[in-house]
Formats: C-alpha cells, structure tokens, sequence
C-alpha cells in the first residue's frame, strides 16, 4: 500500500482499524519526500526526528484507547506560521536565523488534536507573490510540470500535497494565497472567513485581511482540518467569538438545488480564453448536476484589485516596520548610527517585492495622501462589500484568471 | 500620478529603507504605474460611504485586567543578535 497515496479520512479510517501504524505512516512520507522534495522543493525545513516522536506518541495514545480528530496524521505548514523551535523563515533573509519560542494558536490546536508535523513549506517572501518565485531561497516547481510554478503565495504547501509529501497541509491567504496554489496543484483549499481562525502566530502580512488556510487532497479532508482550526482565540483580539458547525455535516452529495450566482463583472476583458473556457465548462458540469445557476452582477468587481493594492500594502508597511534587527533576525552591524542600522538591515534582509509593497504602502499612509488613497480605498471597500451584502442569497465564487507561468 | 525622486526619497526615509540608486529609479517607475492604475477609485463617489477598516462588528476588544505569566526573559532574548544584561542592545539614539 502506498500509504503517502491516502487521504486524511482514508487514513484514519486504517489507523483506526488498527490496519497502519501512525510511526509506518509517517515514515512512509519522509522516504517520500526524499524521493521527490529535490525536484520539487516544497519543504524548506523538515523535522523527521520529532515527528517520528510524535508519531511513536500517537500510536500509543490509541493503543491506550484514545483518539483524536488528527490522531497520528502528518501534515506540511507554511513557513509564516510559528512552530516552536523550528525556523520560521517567512521564505525571507531577514529571518532566516529566526526560531519563534512559540507555537502559533493554529498549532496548538493540531497538537491536541494528535497532528504531526512533518516541516515547514515554501513560501514568497512575506506571503507577497502568487508563484512562490519571490522566496528569498529558492523556487518551489509545480509536480504536474516541474517547469512551471505551483501558484502562491502557499505554493510549498499545496505542491508538497499534491506531490503526496504530507497528508494535509496549511497555508495562509490574504488575497487568495490558499485558493489560488490549490487551484494551480488541482486540490482543495480554501480560506474562512475572517476571523474564524486564530492569526495568532501567524506573521501578519495584511491584518484585516490575512487567515490561516487547510489544503487538502479533497474537499473532506480540508473540512476534518478546518474543524480543528475553526475557534475563538482570546488571544487574537480579531478573533469571532461564534459558533462553531461541524463542517463535515455541509459535505453534500447532492448538487442539485444548489444555487450559485455568476458574477458577469468576473467575466472581465482580458480574461484569457482557455481560462473563460474552463470555468464555463465547470459551470455547465454543476448545471448539468442540478445546480440552479443565475447571473448576477457585484458592480464594483474593477475597483477590488486597487483597494487590495492600497489596503494590504498600507497594513503591510505597519506590520514589517518590526524587522529592524534589533530583537531578532538579520541585522546590519557595520552602520555608523541606528538610523543607518535600520536602513541596511531593511535593505539587506528584504527582497524586491517586499520593498516595493513597504514603499506603496508607506505612500498611502503618509501625511498629505493619507485621505486620497488609505481612506478612499477602506471607503470603496464598504461598496465593495455592499455588493456582497446584497447579493447574499446566492452563493458565488472566485474566479482567478491565470495561466500557470513557466 | 508620476512621484518624483524626491518623493521616493522622502518615503523610503519613512520606511526606514535604504535604497541603491537603480531600485530608486525602478521603484519611481513602478509605484508611479500602481499609483496610475488606482487613480480609477477617483470615479467614485464615496462622500457619504463610512470606510471600512474591518469586516467584523468587533471594536476595543480588551482581556480582563488578570496578571498572568507570559515569555520568560531568556526566550525573548533568544534570537536577539545583541543582548547586555537581560536587555536587547541598540546603538544610541540621542547624543
């Protein structure tokens, strides 16, 4: 049996039959991902001992009759998120050295849950990107053609899934970095609402925007991962205190009465033909299931990708003016003030993107264009948002028009 | 909206940013093309729209004034690259 082939449910189901060992199944991923990970490069550290130990531990907590929602399970995290102990690099230079003495809340939850954690994935610097090329280290290939890109910014999770080099995986999405490399990787991912998920211990990019995603090999798996994620964290003052579904109850076999609304604005000029072509089949393949499509309109789709430009930079500029070197990661020592000392290390440690979504941010926020740009873009995402509001009863969905670039 | 030099000087000054003289001059250029491209939220009215900083209805969300324990000292000052006395050191910042 090829036990890194298997699903998160399909694997539980054996270890709960007694059928594999948590230890033999992971295993079966490390020797897995030293067959593949040279080519691949979705991992940029891996943890082998402690997660044989937690493997070890899993197999004799069931032994002793326990279980747990991830009892034994291995799984790949994104490297903006915190593991204890472990280098959370950010995919950035500026951290490179960086060893969080926490675990993210995210973390804590799949430790109790019985997770093991196999290493920490690839990512484009600062989650910046949306090909995982703007890591600072290397770039991570796509398994279904290793000359192209597996989308990003959580391009090392979603490549080291589909390349079967975890059993589930997490990533984080501002402005589609869980949705769009699983898109590319052709598996589940998604992002929950706003505020579902703890960001606490997740390196914060966008704070109104940012949360922790789960990937899965399908829909199933991402929701058994999402119902150990989704909760309240005290910890995280952006966090909704509100109940909690079992997400497994929505998994319907039945499409049919299903209504879903597509948004004509989706369907933009430039939208490359394949691509209009491949979502009007999708569509067509649910209509055919049953589903009850209608056409709709969120009038001001043209004005989102500008507010996201303005919006997420601004709230990136504040969240990395804590990379100064002063209390950890990369610092510059040969500079004559502090001044210089904050410049250099900046300088040094960031990478092109970063630099220019700190600038355009920085921009927006100053004094004198503060109201023209920062101000104008929060009030056009109320109109933005006012769209959605009132298009409530149907259900639509994100179209991301690409090409997967070689 | 074209920045001048200047302009990118003045806000990689507020960034605390040190820039070469090409990623000036690439940056002027760039920033000057996103700046034209979000020019297109001037076509609307947004007078009487309250922004929106967050989607949620939570505002001052604050925890009970409990002590708690928090980071030992030593964790904190792990992954510092200089540190003197329990302290993370920095060079001087007035005269």
């Amino acid at each position: 049996m090829r036990l890194h082939e298997l699903t998160i449910h399909g694997a539980l189901e054996l270890l709960r039959r007694r059928e594999i060992s948590a230890t033999e199944l992971t295993q079966a991923l490390l020797d897995r991902i030293v067959d593949v990970d040279n080519d691949i490069k979705a991992y940029l550290t891996l943890t082998p001992e402690t997660a044989l130990q937690e493997a070890r531990k899993a197999d004799e907590l069931r032994a002793a009759g326990t279980d747990g929602a991830l009892l034994g399970i291995p799984l790949a995290i994104k490297d903006n998120i915190c593991l204890a102990g472990v280098p959370t690099t950010c995919g950035s230079r500026i951290l490179e050295s960086f060893v969080p003495p926490y675990d993210a809340t995210v973390v804590t939850q799949l430790r109790h849950a019985g997770a093991v954690f196999l290493g920490k994935t690839n990512l484009d610097e600062f989650a910046m990107g949306s090909s995982t090329e703007n890591s600072a280290f290397f770039t991570t290939h796509n398994p279904w053609d290793l000359t192209r890109v597996p989308g990003g910014s959580s391009g090392g999770s979603a490549a080291a899934l589909i390349a079967d080099e975890a059993l589930g995986a997490f990533g984080s999405d501002t402005g589609g970095s869980v949705r769009q490399p699983a898109s590319l990787c052709s598996i589940a991912g998604m992002k929950p609402t706003y505020g579902r998920v703890s960001r606490y211990g997740l390196v914060a990019f966008a704070s109104s925007l940012d949360q922790i995603g789960p990937l899965g090999k399908d829909v199933t798996d991402c929701a058994l991962l999402l119902n150990v994620i989704a909760r309240y964290d005290p910890r995280d003052s952006t966090s909704l205190d509100a109940p909690v579904p079992d997400y497994t109850t929505a998994l319907r076999p039945e499409i049919k009465g299903l209504r879903i609304g597509v948004p004509r604005e989706y369907f933009a000029a430039g939208i490359q033909p394949g691509v209009e072509k491949a979502v009007r089949n999708a569509i067509q393949v649910l209509a055919d299931l049953g589903a009850d499509i209608a056409e709709t309109s969120l009038p001001h789709t043209e004005y989102a990708l500008p507010v996201y430009y303005l919006l997420a930079t601004a709230e990136a500029s504040a969240n990395l003016a804590r990379y100064d070197g002063i209390k950890y990661g990369y610092s510059a020592t040969d500079a004559p003030d502090i001044w210089e000392a904050y410049r250099r290390t900046r300088q040094h440690g960031f990478g092109a993107e970063v630099k220019r979504r700190i600038m355009l941010g920085t921009y927006a926020l100053s004094a004198g264009y503060y109201d023209a740009y920062y101000l104008k873009a929060q009030k056009v995402r109320t109109l933005i948002k006012q769209d959605f509001d009132q298009g409530a009863n149907l259900l639509s969905f994100q179209i991301v028009s690409i090409v997967i670039a070689r | 909206m074209a920045l001048t030099r200047e302009e990118v000087e003045h806000i990689a000054d507020l960034a605390k940013l040190g820039l070469s003289e090409e990623e000036i001059e690439t940056l002027r250029e760039h920033l000057s093309a996103i700046l034209e491209y979000a020019a297109i939220l001037e076509r609307l009215d947004t007078d009487a729209i309250p922004p929106t900083a967050t989607v949620l209805p939570l505002r001052n969300v604050m925890r009970a004034d409990k002590p708690a324990s928090s980071l030992p000292q030593a964790d904190a000052l792990d992954n510092a690259p200089s540190t003197a006395e329990g302290y993370f050191q920095v060079k001087a910042i007035l005269e």
